[in-house]
């Protein structure tokens, strides 16, 4: 196609000014952008209120996709189900049986360890959930895993704060807006949690890939033990993660860990709980943080 | 035929065209508000796990910028790579300087291949969004401190293979954009 009009000034002064303050002003916004990135690098919260803001703008189109998506995976579940309804009745005649049986064991198990926690005068503090929300938005197209909630600081969220789904642990709240609240995925690569397996308490930690996997990686090396099918859970040090929380699943291992996949995927959960930090500790440090200002959470690992 | 109705071209929705003109906020403001709304594609029902949406946003910026050369001001990808960074989750700022060079190169591009089909609009684009796919994961690979592993590649083919589709929405939005609907 030929050249659009607008870029032919001719003689008009005009024009020829118009066209040349577009390239300064582009310029300058490279140059404005290139300062902006450098400072959003050196401290990512510097910019948060501006995305919190903008949160709170989306916040009723983020409420109304949530409110879609749940109904759309009741009526795709529904469909489903007709396909499979006689397979998955004798499958889930047979659960129930072996289900039943375990309860059976739980309840012993149960008992045995409230003897022994009482014998040991050890109290489980009970954990109220902060608030429970709706994930309303996800960054779908950036490597980095945030989502947001709609729940946010007039609920008692702030930064820090654990987010679990029923299935498992989901992230954790690192910008906390009036109304609405930005969540790290526990599979973006910034966040490491520390799991233990479920089975025997062998200790990891757990890193994001970004790619909707995650990375288990072992903390004494040695001869790599993981199988596939291993269960982490939360260990609860660090003070952050109450301990307990499913979060992973190996699915292959390798020299020295294994890549896992999510125990609660955020793309099937709706609603999510967010939980007070564990330890009283953290909860006075995450306060304090707070209180000092952006600065020092920048620097949090 | 009474599915002639259903698929009526924008232009047949308006009856008198005599007399009229598009307006001006829906001319000029259409490309701003239509690449604004793919910014916010985030969101959307979809909570993804991985990076797996087309960077919709920025296709649609590319999909205008070819299109119609002139609507979008050389300035424009500063106001509207700002607003992509509020919602997009990448370190704030990488969109700014991504969308400005954007159309400084889309500017060269014009001057270098004067006439192209839409063959070559579509290999001039695949470049400028691999490119940008490519700089994105680096740069939230440097706020992360952790090299990220090779993710974008299915994102990248999913973006490539669409932009076409992106295309024939924005030549949709642009008859929308055209409609004779203010009286003279």
């Amino acid at each position: 196609m030929a050249r659009s009009r607008d870029r032919r000034p001719g003689y008009s002064r005009r024009a020829q000014y118009g066209i040349f303050t577009g390239y300064v002003i582009a310029i300058l916004g490279v140059v404005a952008g290139l300062a902006v990135l450098a400072v959003s690098l050196i401290n990512p919260d510097a910019f948060s209120f501006a995305r919190s803001a903008a949160a709170e703008l989306a916040r009723p189109v983020g409420r109304a996709g949530a409110e879609s998506r749940f109904a759309g995976q009741g009526v795709f579940a529904a469909i489903g189900a007709y396909f499979k309804a006689g397979q998955q009745n004798a499958e889930l005649r047979r659960e129930v049986e072996a289900a039943r049986a375990n309860a059976v064991s739980m309840q012993a198990l149960e008992d045995e360890n409230r003897r022994l926690k009482a014998l040991l005068g050890i109290i489980d503090p009970a954990r109220k959930p902060v608030a429970t929300a709706h994930l309303i938005g996800s960054t779908g197209s950036s490597t980095r895993r945030y989502a947001v909630i709609d729940a946010g600081s007039t609920h008692g969220i702030v930064p820090g704060q654990p987010v679990r789904a029923a299935g498992g642990l989901i992230g954790r709240v690192i910008e906390a807006g009036p109304r609405t609240a930005r969540v790290l995925l526990v599979t973006d690569p910034d966040n490491v949690v520390p799991v233990r397996r479920a089975s025997d308490g062998l200790s990891a930690f757990v890193q994001g890939a970004s790619d909707g996997r995650i990375d288990i990686r072992l903390i004494n090396m040695g001869v790599n033990p993981l199988k596939k099918g291993d269960v982490f859970v939360t260990s609860g040090s660090g003070g952050l993660y109450p301990p307990g929380i499913p979060v992973a699943v190996a699915t292959t291992p390798h020299r020295d860990g294994a890549t896992g996949h999510l125990s609660a995927d955020p793309a099937d959960n709706v609603y999510v709980v967010v939980e007070q930090a564990f330890s009283a500790q953290a909860r006075a440090d995450l306060e304090r943080m707070i209180e000092e200002g952006a600065k020092t959470a920048a620097e949090e690992p | 035929m009474i599915f002639d109705r259903f698929v009526a071209s924008p232009e047949e929705l308006v009856r008198k065209r005599i007399n009229r003109a598009p307006l001006p906020a829906l001319a000029f403001g259409l490309p701003w508000i239509t690449i604004m709304l793919a910014s916010m594609a985030s969101f959307s029902p979809v909570i993804a796990s991985a990076p797996v949406l087309p960077p919709l946003a920025y296709m649609m910026l590319l999909a205008w910028r070819t299109m119609r050369p002139g609507i979008l001001p050389l300035w424009a990808g500063l106001p509207l790579g700002f607003f992509d960074d509020l919602y997009s989750g990448q370190t704030f700022g990488s969109g700014i300087v991504l969308w400005s060079a954007t159309m400084l190169a889309m500017e060269v591009i014009d001057e270098r291949f004067l006439w192209r089909g839409f063959v070559q609009d579509w290999l001039a684009a695949s470049g400028l969004i691999t490119i940008y796919l490519v700089l994105c994961a680096i740069l939230s690979g440097l706020a992360t401190g952790y090299p990220l592993p090779l993710v974008i590649g299915p994102q990248l083919l999913l973006s490539l293979a669409l932009y076409p589709a992106v295309t024939s929405i924005v030549a949709l939005l642009d008859r929308i954009r055209l409609l004779p609907l203010k009286r003279l």
